[in-house]
């Protein structure tokens, strides 16, 4: 299989890629998380550390991050969600904004091209979070590689952009109210038909049954989905700054000290272990929340 | 630390050729010993984690000597239910954070544990107030005492969900008195004194500890940890008075840019 930028491998790659699968094949001997969610930061950080031009950190992080999803897919990982862009950096500065989202319209457009990772994994990509604040040209993009990879089942990229997780519990609170009310509607309806009817009993019985917005409602309506078993925030900051906060209760937490565009396969592996260390801890209680 | 071989591993068939066999033996071998391994790099750093707060602890390391603690407004510990049961343990670490100057803590294990010894738990501590009590007094402002929230999952998830009925329910008052039917929108603003009005109150914590052997926040309320950091202090069985002081002093020196 040729490497995800369409170059054919030198004997050195070759050598490396059958060395990761050596060390896949014992990792797979325990359990593989079924989704791995991504915190990429510290690529500014990275521009000021290796004194690189504006935008220098990001580019260096874009190609991380193809490194990274390939390791999570060749592991058997199907699902990896990065969070790209919070409504909250919208407060960054706009030059700076618009940077980040010229670089996303440039790689969703790179990401269409053939040879590209999407193609060679069958990934299906999906963009996830309030688009309708995003840039008609970047959301009529994401909208082209959703619809061109809506097909592809192995493996899935969720990419929360214009994404903040209390946004993400509001919708799903409005889109669980819509629902409710027309199940409420619909009673009512049918209140009114039976009034001129003989039988109460169908009245009565879907009275009843409406007991208002259940918890399994807004699961339901929450932009992503299933949730994570590990995330990986770089920079060894601690906090999850608004991402993921409703999906992550039984979600490990790692947080290694290296930059974003430092990241590496021992991340990936380091996280599948104390996945595997902890496995039985956290299927415990899953069953318990259940 | 439980170990189970996953669905990855090999099913071993005593009719498949016997190279099948060796290999699948030969990898999971492999796996354990890297297992084994990496538990013996974690009781290695154990050990060095806990003769670092002894040394905390009894003074040694001037760094930690004084902690600005008036950074950590709102506190929150976080402890697996199944260690929750060691109360008496639980009743010191709140002494430590008592003594330390804590001002307002919030108690949080999945099974509400602690809630259940919510009395014993108060009792215990020399000057210490429940947060209903402080809110319905008005004195959340008040230095003199700390203030100690109990939380379990139910005040999670679930109060969310109960919050989220009463915009519903507001959303269908109007829906009945408008002229047509718009979509319902709400916003976070919104949420929040939603949460508030069902006696949901507790702000956002600015440090979350956690004591229980995974770093994992299991369920503490997801709208109230949008910018709180998360440190995991290992199991309570191992706490220690310089691991808490040094967890605090490292969060008194992280700078957040909320985004920006």
């Amino acid at each position: 299989m040729e490497l995800y930028n369409g170059e054919r491998p030198s004997v050195f790659r070759l050598l490396e890629k059958y060395m990761r699968k050596g060390l896949y094949s014992i990792l797979t001997q325990g359990p593989i998380p079924t989704h791995i969610a991504f915190i990429l930061d510290g690529n500014r950080r990275f521009a000021k550390k290796h004194k690189l031009p504006e935008g220098g950190g990001h580019k260096a992080g874009f190609l991380a991050l193809l490194n990274v999803l390939t390791y999570c897919y060749e592991l058997g990982v199907k699902y990896a969600t990065i969070y790209a862009f919070s409504i909250d950096n919208f407060r960054r500065k706009p030059h700076e904004v618009q940077y980040v989202m010229d670089l996303m319209l440039e790689k969703i457009e790179g990401m269409i091209m053939e040879e590209s990772i999407i193609n060679a994994y069958d990934i299906c990509v999906r963009f996830v979070g309030n688009l309708k604040l995003l840039s008609e040209p970047v959301k009529t993009a994401a909208d082209k590689i959703m619809r061109a990879t809506a097909n592809n089942s192995k493996c899935v990229l969720l990419i929360a952009v214009c994404y903040t997780s209390t946004d993400e519990i509001v919708h799903a609170v409005e889109e669980s109210s819509e629902l409710n009310s027309n199940e409420v509607c619909n009673n009512q309806e049918l209140e009114e038909a039976n009034a001129t009817g003989s039988s109460t009993v169908i009245q009565t019985e879907n009275m009843e049954s409406y007991s208002g917005i259940k918890l399994v409602d807004l699961e339901k309506n929450t932009y992503i989905n299933p949730y994570p078993d590990v995330l990986i925030r770089t920079s060894g900051e601690t906090r999850l700054s608004n991402y993921l906060l409703w999906q992550t209760t039984n979600c490990i937490l790692y947080s290694p000290y290296a930059l974003w565009p430092e990241i590496g396969l021992r991340h990936v592996v380091w996280s599948v272990i104390n996945f595997q260390r902890h496995y039985s801890y956290l299927e415990k209680h899953k069953e318990y929340l259940k | 630390m439980d170990l189970k071989p996953g669905a990855g591993g090999q099913r071993v068939n005593r009719f498949v050729d016997p190279f099948a066999q060796i290999s699948y033996h030969f990898l999971q071998f492999l796996w354990r010993t890297l297992h084994l391994l990496v538990s013996l790099w974690y009781l290695q750093v154990s050990m060095v984690q806990m003769i670092e707060g002894f040394l905390i602890s009894s003074g040694l390391v001037k760094r930690y000597g004084a902690l600005d603690i008036d950074k950590v407004r709102y506190l929150a510990i976080v402890v697996d239910s199944e260690e929750a049961y060691q109360i008496s343990k639980v009743i010191q670490l709140l002494k430590w954070v008592e003594d330390m100057g804590v001002k307002h803590l919030c108690l949080y294990d999945s099974k509400g544990v602690l809630k259940t010894n919510k009395k014993t738990i108060m009792e215990s501590l020399n000057n210490a107030m429940p947060f209903e009590e402080a809110v319905e007094k008005d004195v959340l402002l008040d230095q003199k005492q700390m203030t100690v929230e109990f939380a379990s999952s139910s005040d999670g998830k679930e109060a969310i969900t109960r919050a989220a009925n009463v915009l519903f329910m507001k959303y269908l008052k109007y829906a009945k008195t408008g002229v047509g039917k718009e979509e319902p929108c709400f916003t976070e603003d919104q949420m929040d004194e939603a949460l508030k009005a069902i006696g949901y109150k507790g702000p956002e914590p600015d440090l979350l500890l956690i004591y229980g052997p995974v770093r994992c926040h299991l369920g503490f309320s997801p709208w109230r940890l949008r910018y709180t950091e998360m440190v995991h202090m290992g199991p309570l069985r191992y706490m220690n008075l310089g691991s808490l002081k040094k967890a605090i002093h490292r969060f008194t020196t992280v700078q957040q840019n909320y985004g920006t």
